[in-house]
């Protein structure tokens, strides 16, 4: 018999919260940026240890932000994403690039530890828009190199949020969940530990 | 007594499918899960082909087929 579920929110429907305080304190100080190592551990950790992609649909607060943004506050056109965008080719394609960018941030990073570059208080935007972010940085206690990999990777995670907010107002909400580079590594990890078990998938 | 139900259901393109699970937040009767975090599917006897998934899937892979019980 088919009945209706429960549709009570729960602790985890508001990590949007999260998300957004984020976005927010790298403006007031950049070291911040450092706690947005948890969006990359743990899909990770879930992923590995049991093997779904629960993070996605349960504690991701980006895409709760999309939601909401593109929902309630009706900034989404809601129409189809283009078939291109949905394809492995250009899914597995924009993972690398993420990758190679976020190994290019980690050189970056290293140059400063090495003490063969200066700290740049820059946050790099699309890849290509270099924007001071000077009123953000009041030093470090650690090396300049800590600030750097903070300035890197709230780069890294502000152009995400202005891709998903771009493909968010053209496409659906949580377009950005198509393209998503830890959503597509994730299933890759998921593919591959039950690639060993032989799943079924047909329903 | 048995319950009348609608002949429509949800089909999942299951090989665009990228698992991120909107269409599980949204279900209303619990008819539709995610797979070893690969690919959404639908439960048939669930499902009463409301199309709520069918909106809410962000890559538009889901659609409403008439079935014949």
């Amino acid at each position: 018999m088919t009945s209706i579920r429960s549709m009570k929110k729960q602790w985890y429907d508001y990590l949007w919260i999260f998300s957004l305080s984020y976005l927010i304190l790298g403006f007031i100080n950049i070291m911040f940026a450092w706690l947005g190592l948890l969006c990359f551990f743990i899909p990770l950790i879930i992923a590995i240890i049991k093997g779904t992609k629960g993070y996605c649909s349960r504690y991701c607060g980006r895409g709760q932000l999309f939601s909401l943004l593109g929902g309630r506050f009706g900034l989404s056109r809601k129409k189809d994403i283009p078939g291109w965008m949905k394809s492995k080719w250009f899914r597995y394609g924009f993972l690398v690039f993420f990758f190679a960018m976020f190994f290019l941030m980690l050189w970056n990073t290293y140059l400063v530890f090495a003490g063969a570059q200066d700290l740049k208080q820059v946050v790099t935007l699309l890849w290509t828009f270099k924007v001071p972010w000077k009123w953000a940085y009041h030093g470090t206690l650690f090396h300049p190199g800590v600030a750097q990999f903070a300035f890197g990777f709230y780069s890294v995670m502000l152009t995400s949020t202005i891709l998903g907010l771009i493909t968010m107002v053209l496409f659906k909400p949580r377009s950005w969940c198509v393209y998503c580079p830890m959503g597509t590594m994730t299933q890759l990890i998921c593919k591959a530990r039950s690639g060993r078990n032989g799943v079924k998938l047909s329903s | 007594m048995t319950a009348v139900r609608s002949k429509r259901k949800a089909f999942v393109a299951q090989k665009d499918c990228v698992a991120c699970g909107c269409c599980v937040k949204v279900c209303p009767f619990g008819a539709i899960r995610i797979i070893k975090g690969i690919t959404a599917r639908v439960d048939m006897d669930r499902c009463i082909g409301c199309g709520k998934c069918v909106k809410e899937c962000p890559a538009s892979i889901i659609e409403i087929r008439e079935v014949c019980e």
